[in-house]
């Protein structure tokens, strides 16, 4: 079947799934930041000096979009207190100090009745801190519940069409049932029968092994996919898999569709079946920093600079720390910064990686509007963002832009454009609110 | 373990973190490389001499772009190697009888005149290449309107064709090339050997130039010509003139041609027809060159008339939407 959406780059993959998953002993200290996702953060429910086991709830938020965060280790917590985030800021986060006893407090499995049930099964996935483990990190129970009425079709992303990456797919090829039956339970919380599953060709083993698994007898179509970045992209999948289009500023509900990740399916399987949170996940570390790629599990709260010596120390100098994949990841300043729910990457690159230039010109050869999944024109955006010119960024739909990196990738003369339209889009909004600010103020003018 | 790292710094870059490798000095080269047998084959038919006219003209505009962005005191592009390409393209339409020093003033003309008073690379709204062309031609049109072969002056084949003695060269020796002409406009074998490579490569899409030659062969075929049969006419509007080579390498020009997609079909139809008009009705027999300028002037406006339909954007509130915005400017007119 498979619809195909127009544009996309194809990146050099650099995939290692033959490297065999390993696990990083757990530090002597983790650092649980209070913000693991998109929404409201954390509470801390522990004070220093307090004994904690692992899996057990150590911050919470009553806020409807927001999730639950767990320790990592079991141990004694050291210090409440702001620490650098992977984002960049200084964020609440309690930090433990590891005993290595890994003394679990895990919640009841669910019983057999309770996985035909809808709420029990989200009950769960919310109180196990299950987000969006794409790297979106959105609270994937917020996700399930507000599309209820309006999903008919569940779609889970096998697509890990970001290079180096391949947590996903060595969960495909570890865990096939546990998987299927993860992606079942967020069906049934979902409440609708059509779950297609997409996973790139690239990845054909794993295809074959799910299909073996009896993926049809759960009612998962597995819809194999070309190899092409965006292919992941919420908005690429669900037009992939059904032909529908996202209207701009519009949500995957709005079609009838909701995307969850192949990782966060296999969390709800680990929430509802084993009664665990999310408190590690399979992270690829490479880059031209390190020795060699791993793909590992690491515990949330583990910081960098213990995870590079732990794959074997560095064999030159960083000069940049990627989180997730190298199309869509950013920027960690710190080695101090840690792991969290949705870091399925960890690059560290030096200048082999950097293709800037100084002074980038543009030759107008019009492959970023070939290459735009969006179907826009990143060139001229650029010349508006360089004017300044609102009305024409606008007109151009620059807020449609799904910052994938395609243009940027593609762009011969290295022209910084998802940066230009990632900071217009930020001063629409200013603009926006500002404009909202006076037009309220001079109605209140009015009022008087 | 910690007071080393504390010390490192990284850098914090915005994504992608990644590019391709092909940058503007590796499609620079491909042009070249494209070029190669259409080079290969000028220098068998009309001798070392048009080696040393691509050799100098490139060379020539390499000065130029350098000479004049350092005294400028602007940054030297000339790594880029679009000096290179201008230079080699220059000479690829000129005839092969043209002096050295000519084709090094057309070099002048379409480096400082036309690309770098303008700002260099990607800014430029003529084609440099084409204008140095059209600036020759007017500057010296008895040398250069005429091809001379080994000392002898033929008519070219276009002039046959539109002129009272009828055609001596058949289809295949147009398309081969076995006919007198500018330099790289004469076989259109190797020009589509090199085609093929610059679409392989994507350098180019096939949008621009199958828009010219289509509509070229198509407006021939309907318009046809005394004497000949509709089909051998069509082939040879495209193969014995400067439409092949110049469909294919100028008029896919970056910075002088639509980078929309429906505009670059547009720009393309709109060349063929005016090769075509210049050819019926005009008074000079090859059109194409300067239908290529006409339309390098129109590129910014068929741009922004060619404005895409976004992701999520259903055709009909596409349409819905470009009415309101026309009423729209209706009203705040009136």
């Amino acid at each position: 079947m498979a619809f195909k959406f127009k544009g996309g780059v194809h990146p050099d993959y650099r995939k290692s799934p033959e490297v065999p998953v390993t696990v990083i002993a757990p530090p002597p200290q983790v650092v649980i930041p209070m913000a693991q996702h998109i929404g409201a953060p954390c509470t801390p429910l522990v004070k220093k000096g307090d004994t904690v086991k692992m899996y057990q709830k150590i911050g919470e938020s009553a806020a409807p979009v927001s999730a639950p965060v767990h320790a990592s280790v079991s141990g004694t917590v050291v210090a409440v207190e702001p620490r650098p985030h992977p984002l960049g800021d200084l964020i609440m986060s309690v930090v433990i100090e590891n005993d290595y006893q890994d003394t679990p407090e895990l919640m009841e499995p669910l019983t057999p009745a309770q996985l035909k049930d809808p709420e029990a099964i989200l009950r769960r996935i919310r109180e196990a801190g299950v987000v969006g483990m794409g790297g979106a990190m959105f609270p994937t129970a917020f996700k399930i519940s507000s599309g209820r009425g309006k999903v008919d079709t569940l779609i889970i992303n096998g697509a890990e069409c970001e290079p180096y990456i391949n947590g996903d797919h060595l969960t495909m090829l570890q865990y096939p049932d546990e998987l299927l039956k993860g992606i079942e339970l967020a069906r049934i919380a979902q409440g609708v029968e059509k779950v297609y599953y997409g996973i790139e060709k690239n990845k054909q083993d794993a295809i074959d092994l799910l299909n073996a698994h009896g993926a049809a007898k759960y009612g998962i179509e597995i819809v194999p996919e070309s190899t092409i970045y965006p292919q992941g992209g919420e908005k690429m999948q669900i037009k992939t898999l059904t032909g529908r289009e996202v209207k701009p500023g519009g949500l995957p509900a709005g079609v009838g569709c909701c995307v969850i990740s192949t990782r966060t399916a296999y969390a709800i399987y680990q929430a509802c079946y084993e009664g665990k949170s999310v408190i590690e996940r399979i992270v690829t570390v490479a880059g031209s920093a390190v020795k060699g790629p791993a793909n590992a599990v690491i515990r949330v709260g583990t910081n960098f600079g213990y995870i590079a010596e732990q794959v074997g120390g560095f064999v030159r100098t960083p000069r940049k720390i990627v989180l997730g994949g190298p199309m869509m990841g950013i920027c960690a300043t710190t080695l101090e910064a840690v792991t969290v729910k949705g870091t399925a990457g960890l690059l560290f690159f030096t200048e082999e990686e950097d293709r800037t230039v100084e002074e980038p010109v543009c030759i107008r050869c019009g492959k970023c509007i070939n290459v735009c999944p969006m179907r826009l024109e990143p060139t001229y955006m650029y010349q508006y963002y360089k004017k300044r010119n609102f009305e024409m960024l606008e007109k151009y739909h620059v807020t449609d832009c799904i910052e994938c990196g395609s243009c940027t990738f593609r762009c011969p003369a290295r022209m910084p454009l998802t940066h230009a339209f990632k900071t217009a889009k930020l001063m629409l909004q200013a603009r926006a609110a500002k404009e909202k600010a006076r037009a309220e103020a001079a109605a209140k003018e009015a009022r008087k | 373990m910690n007071e080393k790292n504390e010390r490192m710094i990284f850098d914090v870059t915005y994504q992608p973190q990644v590019r391709t490798v092909r940058d503007t000095q590796r499609i620079m080269l491909d042009v070249i490389i494209a070029t190669l047998p259409i080079v290969g084959f000028g220098v068998y038919r009309f001798g070392w001499h048009a080696l040393l006219l691509v050799v100098s003209s490139m060379a020539g505009c390499v000065f130029f772009e350098w000479a004049y962005r350092r005294l400028l005191k602007k940054s030297i592009t000339i790594d880029d190697l679009s000096a290179a390409v201008t230079g080699l393209l220059l000479v690829m339409v000129l005839p092969p009888q043209t002096p050295v020093w000519m084709a090094v003033i057309g070099d002048f003309f379409a480096i400082v005149i036309v690309k770098q008073l303008y700002g260099g690379i990607g800014k430029n709204f003529l084609n440099p290449a084409l204008a140095g062309r059209a600036f020759l031609t007017a500057s010296y049109s008895g040398v250069l309107t005429v091809v001379m072969i080994d000392g002898v002056t033929s008519a070219t084949p276009l002039g046959y064709l539109y002129g009272d003695s009828p055609m001596p060269y058949t289809l295949a020796q147009s398309f081969f090339g076995a006919i007198p002409g500018s330099i790289g406009e004469i076989s259109s074998f190797a020009i589509l050997a090199g085609a093929a490579y610059l679409i392989a490569r994507k350098v180019i899409r096939w949008r621009i130039p199958l828009s010219v030659i289509g509509t070229v062969f198509a407006v021939s075929f309907l318009g046809g010509h005394a004497g000949y049969g509709r089909f051998e006419w069509a082939l040879q509007n495209v193969c014995a003139g400067g439409v092949m080579f110049t469909g294919i390498f100028m008029a896919t020009d970056y910075a002088t041609s639509p980078v929309t997609i429906s505009g670059q079909i547009i720009y393309g139809i709109g060349i063929g027809l005016l090769t075509m008009l210049i050819r019926y009705f005009g008074g000079y027999a090859e059109g194409c060159s300067y239908a290529i300028l006409i339309m390098n002037l129109c590129t910014w406006a068929i741009d922004k008339a060619c404005h895409r339909r976004q992701f999520g954007v259903s055709r009909s509130d596409f349409l819905a939407q470009k009415t309101a915005g026309k009423n729209a400017k209706k009203e705040a007119v009136s």
